[in-house]
């Protein structure tokens, strides 16, 4: 099976800022911003009390009264992501071949939302340590055992072939869709729904980064909140959110006469083996992701033309991916863009991968870099080009996004133009 | 392309602790069957488990650890430490970068969860442990293990049920074809706590049986659900070549994997089981004969158990190959469940001996299977089948092959 191409053929995006791939792409070349107020819920006693908010109707977006009773938001948004995603590939779903499609989904931290508010009701708001199992959901398990979330995509476009949950922390999003491209080039399936979600805006988990202050606590301008490379930056701005991918394999793309937005070139994840959540600034592990993904790519580091960041706007996450990029791409790093979304998206763990991955396929389709929104005073100590504030026009034929996340994983992927892969 | 071996096992499950106790307790059909001592489960329904006694953090773990991983990680990093002394790998036989991990975990660390939410819910934001944002999450396991050993490769988590501790496996298996040399693969889960077991419970299949020895009856007449186990096992997987040249003795192969998803009842229903084994024996360019012996899921659920008893009978014939659920002895493990399967049937093919499916007397009617009941059964190694389905649907299967 070896010579197997993988292609990106649809996108559906559920994104902070506007449902849907044409309000994404709008508002990230615009550099407009969703970081706001908490609204989900009362945030009184938090550190930080921000973040990314999808405005979700998912009644108007389509989701039937059982599929919002029954799903965590997490799946509500991947559900609306992948009609989308199908609906703009084109596929006639009465010719997709159930048992050579499969799903391969990224998130974090699974059902958080549904865990944590069904706890409550089971708990009686934490008064009772032996939860009473006699108001549990009878869709408890999904929520405990998140790889639910496969099933639901799987089910909706009548998947039958491998399925599952990719959960590497914040590089899920690009691991899955490494995970889906593996399987369509070593022949176990023809086309993969793959891509990632993630709802973490819950009391639990922004408590979680409150303890560690990994999180703005920017709560008098968060509409700036996220900051990457910029010498105010104080840590990331949660998100939620979903992209869903349609991945072809080549010859079955063209064979339809499909529209295709990239070509996946390369992928390859790697270990710091050093901390949970610390990054060590030389960017070591990340670098050798980069060149992995290069390799398998037959690319030269000179052919990236532009880099999606990580850029989280941490301290520590600004220094070591910038260190990585120069240490995989070289000289050639101070000539390209590398610019961050998620200055605008927020911080969306599992899914924002993906997100990125969606925004990559734009801008090699619509020859446009998504600036570095809040960028307005550069770190001195950070020398590459970061795109501030404004997009740009570029012919762009290899594209690397890349990925760091809690565990100490590192991501990297590599996008071609159709036709310019080597 | 490199073939993928398992040379090192590290296998924690309720009725024994590292491979000489727990392949001892196997063929001996011991069962870790009994109520539930973690937390109170006078209350519910469900009262039985397989628990794992006697594992003490402070004996494997350095002090400062212990307050940041959950139980689930605990075990599994214990298991990775036994794994890797079973390969005889020391620190400096890989370069680090050659070396990645690959688990499953199906739940998490819920037990350290559930102490969290209460100190948020009960105290406030500012109660909540600076470790929860690590100690929890599904990728916690596979983030601790490479820190633990140093492994700069590779990483991977999967989430898949009961399936992903296959799915984890094959992915280390990729890996080691793309040119990593070493492989910590497998997963472990516990979660026993209130809130992993009303989970558990609300699938509505767990037993609510209160005798150990008819609780868990897979494949019989009297199948009334399972009963939840914890534990779980972490192998070494290597690439032959340079296992063969470090002077490794290997348990066997990885020779095939399969997976599928079985179709949603809107889309008819049908079950993947079947198409899943049949990958995974193309995969390993195995005829149905070529079987020695089927690790079943053996879900304990009459309607799984009648689909997993169709499909192993469908491809192999009416009876043709031994069957055998060694997890009647340790309850259901979640992630960590196929991986302990992969680790009896790996000493399955160095033994020559099939451990036994215990408690089980008389198959319900129709199920044309050869169930190794009550006694280990002697074998001539050639290869095993391990099968791993998913609630929602996952189906997976893995090949293991004897080393010529």
């Amino acid at each position: 099976m070896s010579g197997r191409r993988v292609v990106i053929t649809g996108l559906g995006v559920v994104a902070p800022g506007g449902v849907g791939t044409k309000a994404f792409w709008q508002m990230i070349t615009a550099g407009r911003t969703a970081t706001r107020m908490i609204t989900a819920f009362d945030t009184t006693g938090f550190r930080s009390r921000i973040a990314a908010e999808v405005d979700f109707d998912a009644e108007q977006l389509g989701l039937s009264h059982r599929e919002i009773r029954r799903l965590d938001r997490a799946a509500q948004f991947a559900l609306v992501a992948t009609r989308e995603a199908v609906t703009d590939s084109g596929l006639d779903a009465g010719r997709i071949d159930p048992t050579r499609t499969g799903v391969s989904i990224g998130c974090a931290v699974g059902c958080t939302c549904r865990l944590e508010s069904e706890y409550l009701v089971l708990s009686d708001t934490s008064k009772e340590w032996v939860l009473d199992h006699n108001y549990a959901d009878p869709h408890l398990y999904d929520y405990y055992m998140p790889g639910s979330l496969a099933n639901e995509v799987a089910w909706e476009v009548n998947a039958q072939g491998p399925a599952t949950m990719i959960s590497a922390g914040c590089t899920s999003g690009l691991d899955s869709l490494g995970h889906a491209a593996d399987l369509i080039r070593e022949g176990a399936v023809d086309l993969m729904l793959a891509g990632g979600t993630d709802a973490p805006i819950s009391p639990i988990t922004v408590a979680c980064f409150d303890a560690i202050k990994a999180t703005s606590p920017r709560n008098d301008d968060a509409a700036t909140a996220l900051r990457p490379f910029d010498r105010t930056r104080n840590g990331f701005v949660l998100g939620e959110g979903s992209a869903m991918l349609v991945l072809e394999e080549l010859e079955s793309a063209r064979a339809r006469d499909a529209k295709i937005y990239a070509e996946i070139t390369g992928f390859a994840s790697r270990s710091n083996a050093y901390h949970m959540t610390g990054l060590k600034a030389d960017g070591v592990e990340l670098g050798a992701a980069v060149t992995s993904a290069l390799d398998e790519s037959q690319l030269p580091p000179d052919a990236i033309d532009y880099v999606n960041a990580h850029g989280t706007a941490t301290k520590q996450n600004d220094r070591h991916e910038t260190a990585a990029v120069k240490r995989s791409l070289g000289d050639h790093a101070y000539r390209i863009p590398m610019s961050s979304i998620k200055s605008m998206i927020g911080h969306s763990l599992g899914a924002v991968g993906s997100i990125e991955i969606a925004a990559c396929a734009l801008a090699i389709d619509q020859g446009v870099v998504p600036p570095t929104a809040n960028l307005r005073e550069p770190d001195p100590e950070l020398d590459l080009d970061y795109v501030p504030l404004e997009a740009r026009e570029a012919q762009l034929d290899h594209v690397l996004s890349v990925g760091s996340g809690f565990g100490g994983f590192q991501s990297a992927m590599v996008l071609a133009r159709p036709g310019s892969a080597a | 392309m490199s073939a993928a071996v398992v040379t090192g096992i590290g296998v924690a499950v309720p009725n024994g602790m590292g491979k000489d106790d727990f392949w001892a307790a196997a063929l001996r059909g011991e069962s870790a069957i009994r109520t539930v001592q973690r937390f109170d489960v006078s209350s519910y329904p469900s009262k039985l488990a397989g628990e794992i006694a006697g594992f003490e953090p402070t004996d494997h773990l350095n002090g400062r650890l212990i307050p940041q991983t959950d139980r689930m990680t605990q075990v599994a990093l214990a298991a990775s430490d036994w794994a890797l002394a079973d390969a005889g790998v020391e620190p400096d036989t890989y370069d680090t970068t050659e070396m990645g991990v690959a688990t499953s975990g199906a739940s998490g660390g819920l037990e350290y969860g559930q102490r969290e939410l209460d100190n948020l819910w009960g105290a406030g934001p500012d109660h909540v442990s600076v470790y929860m944002s690590f100690a929890w999450f599904y990728a916690v396991n596979s983030g601790q293990i490479s820190i633990r050993h140093g492994m700069r490769g590779p990483a991977g988590v999967l989430v898949s049920d009961q399936a992903g501790g296959l799915d984890a496996v094959a992915q280390a298996r990729r890996n080691i074809r793309k040119g990593t040399r070493l492989f910590l693969t497998g997963g472990v889960d516990s979660s026993f706590c209130p809130y992993g077991w009303v989970s558990r419970m609300s699938a509505g299949d767990v037993s609510t049986s209160e005798d150990p020895a008819t609780a868990y009856l897979p494949f019989d007449e009297r199948a009334r659900g399972h009963v939840p186990g914890e534990g779980g096992a972490i192998l070494v997987v290597e690439d032959a070549d340079t296992a063969r040249a470090r002077g490794a003795r290997p348990y066997g192969e990885i020779a095939g994997y399969g997976a599928s998803c079985d179709a949603a009842a809107k889309h008819g229903g049908a079950p993947g089981l079947r198409r899943a084994i049949e990958t995974a024996l193309a995969d390993a360019g195995a005829a149905p004969g070529d079987i020695g012996v089927v690790f079943a899921d053996g879900s304990g659920s009459r309607a799984d158990d009648r689909i997993e008893a169709e499909a192993i009978a469908g491809v192999f014939g009416p009876g043709a190959v031994p069957v055998t659920v060694p997890k009647t002895m340790t309850g259901r493990m979640n992630s960590g469940g196929a991986p302990a399967d992969l680790a009896y049937a790996l000493m399955s093919l160095r033994e020559g001996v099939i451990p036994p499916t215990i408690n089980v007397r008389t198959l319900a009617p129709g199920y044309e299977i050869d169930l190794v009941i009550g006694e280990p059964r002697p074998w001539q190694p050639g290869a095993a089948l391990v099968l791993a389905r998913g609630k929602g649907g996952f189906n997976s299967a893995m090949v293991l092959r004897a080393i010529a």
